[in-house]
């Protein structure tokens, strides 16, 4: 059973935490205190994608690798194949994008014990626009053999996750945001690669969500409880290997899912989990995510609010699959 | 003392005689896999003997062994060179016997070389220009270690017209990783015909020196030159080193020797024959 929080539904309310990006930064910092193998590897993003804190305090163990992103990655191989625990880090669009085939042959088929971070992921990076917004790496990392794939909703499940990672022997890729997060777990909050978490209880209909969507779901399930809906909400933080256990107990107790995430809906996380449910209890579905086009330059509410990516779009999907499901 | 239980410490004598069973492995594996790449296995064939029988610290009974030299092909289409040599220097799990499997299905000797069958391959390669990546990552953990190991990637001269290639060489100076030796087999044909027919790589010396290396050139069929050049490598201290190899592609084999028809097809059962006679 996954571990149940938010059972008495008190409303969601935004409070913004830190960014995953930094809660990443910082949980390497720890991870690098405890353990000499964990090293970094950054292709001059550092003080972007936090790994700048592990710079400072291991500079022996922090690599750059100038601005090319497939020798990162593949370097952050070639230390895994001696041991090491190596965090390779950029923006996700280039880490994955130009890393993608390092990523296959070095980890994937290579079999090695490689993590990817991506931060800036998603459209929420906002004003740097398209060029700097990944929109497809979650569907890329998951098509390599092998990989775990993570999205973690807040600072303390980044935190979680990130040790998690580490702690696993074999190619992971975590997802990590630009923008300061709502904060969605509580410090003691533990996390499990694969296991999902249900944030709030509900029997009408399942909303699915990850990273930044999930706090978008809890308030879309507050909008659907003041209609009288109850409404189910699981953090998928694990798109790869999907808790399928969750899915299908979702499916059959629902009968209508709603997955939202800040991806293309093409290969994101919404197809994974239409496939789990095909397979195993069919039931209604929608989908909110990112519809085969790119965003633009703009503060990140504003794109979010634009491409159709808050609690308002996340009810208004939810309305549709309990109309179709009756 | 270790140095010395480690290296086989061959005579040139040797190093010939087992270059040309080599060869002659080479060209009947490929043969009886009806694929493969003979031009560019034949022209490496004594840089890859010289490293695992006269120069790497390894151990093939402990294929693991830590603070071992590696050796990545990161020509991986290359791969019967490095099967036949490792079969050869007894790796149990590249049995000499069943080098004739080559590319058959079941067989440990993929086509390019892969680690889920054979776990003494440092490297999983076949997609071009990745190797030196790898190969600076292990050495940049070994020395955080403080381990003796060294590393030496095979580069084919066409696969240096990778951009990663270059990526990895500007990394690998910047970083001072003189325990990597990158080892470029210009035997100057690519799959599509003549290098400089193809995309121009020269000045390949230039190149890699003007990138931060040390650079050796040498002919890469002289045993002795090869030695030296690696004997090289060691003492350079502060920076990595590049030996531009000079080769010919499809080496020992008249017919195959420099004609770019034999990148990548097999041999006739008639060529073979042929072959192995020029090869005795």
């Amino acid at each position: 059973m996954p571990a149940q929080i938010n059972t008495a539904k008190p409303k969601f309310e935004i409070k913004l935490g830190a960014a995953t990006r930094e809660a990443f930064g910082r949980t390497l910092v720890e991870l690098g205190r405890e353990n000499r193998d964990v090293v970094v590897v950054d292709a001059d993003l550092s003080k972007s994608t936090m790994t700048t804190y592990f710079a400072k305090e291991f500079p022996d163990r922090f690599f750059s690798c100038g601005i090319a992103e497939a020798n990162m990655v593949g370097v952050g191989a070639g230390l895994a194949m001696v041991g090491k625990i190596p965090f390779v880090a950029s923006f996700s669009v280039f880490a994955v994008n130009k890393g993608f085939e390092q990523m296959r042959i070095g980890a994937a088929y290579g079999r090695s014990n490689l993590k990817v971070v991506g931060t800036h992921s998603g459209i929420s990076i906002g004003e740097d626009g398209p060029s700097q917004m990944s929109i497809e790496e979650i569907s890329l990392a998951c098509s390599l053999a092998g990989f775990v794939v993570l999205a973690p909703a807040d600072e303390n499940a980044t935190k979680g996750l990130v040790r998690a990672a580490a702690a696993y022997d074999g190619p992971v890729f975590i997802r990590c945001g630009r923008p300061k997060a709502p904060v969605v777990y509580g410090a003691d909050q533990k996390f499990e690669i694969g296991k999902s978490i249900q944030v709030a209880a509900g029997t009408d209909i399942a909303l699915i969500a990850n990273g930044l969507l999930v706090a978008q779901a809890l308030l879309a399930a507050d909008l659907l409880g003041a209609e009288g809906v109850s409404a189910r909400v699981i953090d998928m933080h694990t798109v790869k290997p999907l808790d399928r256990d969750a899915i299908s107990r979702a499916a059959a107790e629902t009968g209508a899912i709603v997955v939202a995430e800040e991806h293309l809906v093409d290969g994101g996380l919404g197809v994974r989990v239409a496939q789990a449910v095909a397979e195993t209890n069919p039931c209604v579905m929608e989908f909110v995510g990112i519809h085969d086009r790119y965003a633009e330059s703009g503060s990140p509410d504003e794109m979010l609010e634009k491409y159709g990516l808050v609690a308002r779009d996340i009810a208004a999907a939810a309305r549709k699959a309990l109309a179709r499901k009756r | 003392m270790l140095e010395s239980y480690f290296h086989m410490a061959k005579s040139i004598d040797e190093l010939q005689t087992i270059a040309k069973r080599v060869r002659r492995d080479i060209v009947e594996m490929i043969t009886a896999a009806k694929s493969g790449h003979p031009g560019g296995s034949l022209s490496a064939v004594e840089i890859v003997v010289e490293l695992y029988f006269n120069h790497m610290r390894i151990d093939p009974a402990n294929p693991k062994w830590a603070d071992r030299d590696r050796f990545i092909l990161s020509k991986g289409h290359a791969a019967p060179v490095l099967y036949s040599v490792m079969a050869e220097r007894g790796y149990a799990d590249a049995p000499k016997g069943k080098l004739n499997t080559l590319r058959q299905f079941g067989s440990v000797f993929q086509g390019h070389p892969d680690r889920r069958f054979i776990p003494s391959l440092e490297a999983s390669t076949g997609s071009l220009g990745q190797g030196l990546s790898l190969g600076l990552g292990m050495a940049l953990g070994s020395r955080l270690d403080a381990r003796p190991s060294r590393f030496f990637v095979m580069l084919g001269d066409g696969e240096i017209q990778e951009g990663q290639v270059w990526e990895s060489a500007m990394a690998a100076a910047f970083h001072k990783a003189d325990n990597l030796v990158a080892i470029v087999d210009y035997n100057r044909i690519q799959l599509d015909g003549f290098v400089s027919d193809i995309m121009e790589i020269a000045p390949v010396v230039d190149k890699w020196r003007s990138f931060g290396w040390h650079t050796v050139e040498i002919d890469g069929h002289d045993f002795a030159a090869i030695e030296a050049a690696l004997a090289e490598a060691a003492g350079t201290k502060g920076k990595p080193t590049c030996i531009v190899a000079h080769t010919i592609k499809g080496k020992g084999v008249s017919f195959m020797e420099n004609n770019p028809k034999f990148h990548g097809v097999a041999p006739t059962q008639d060529e073979l024959k042929l072959a192995l006679q020029e090869l005795n």
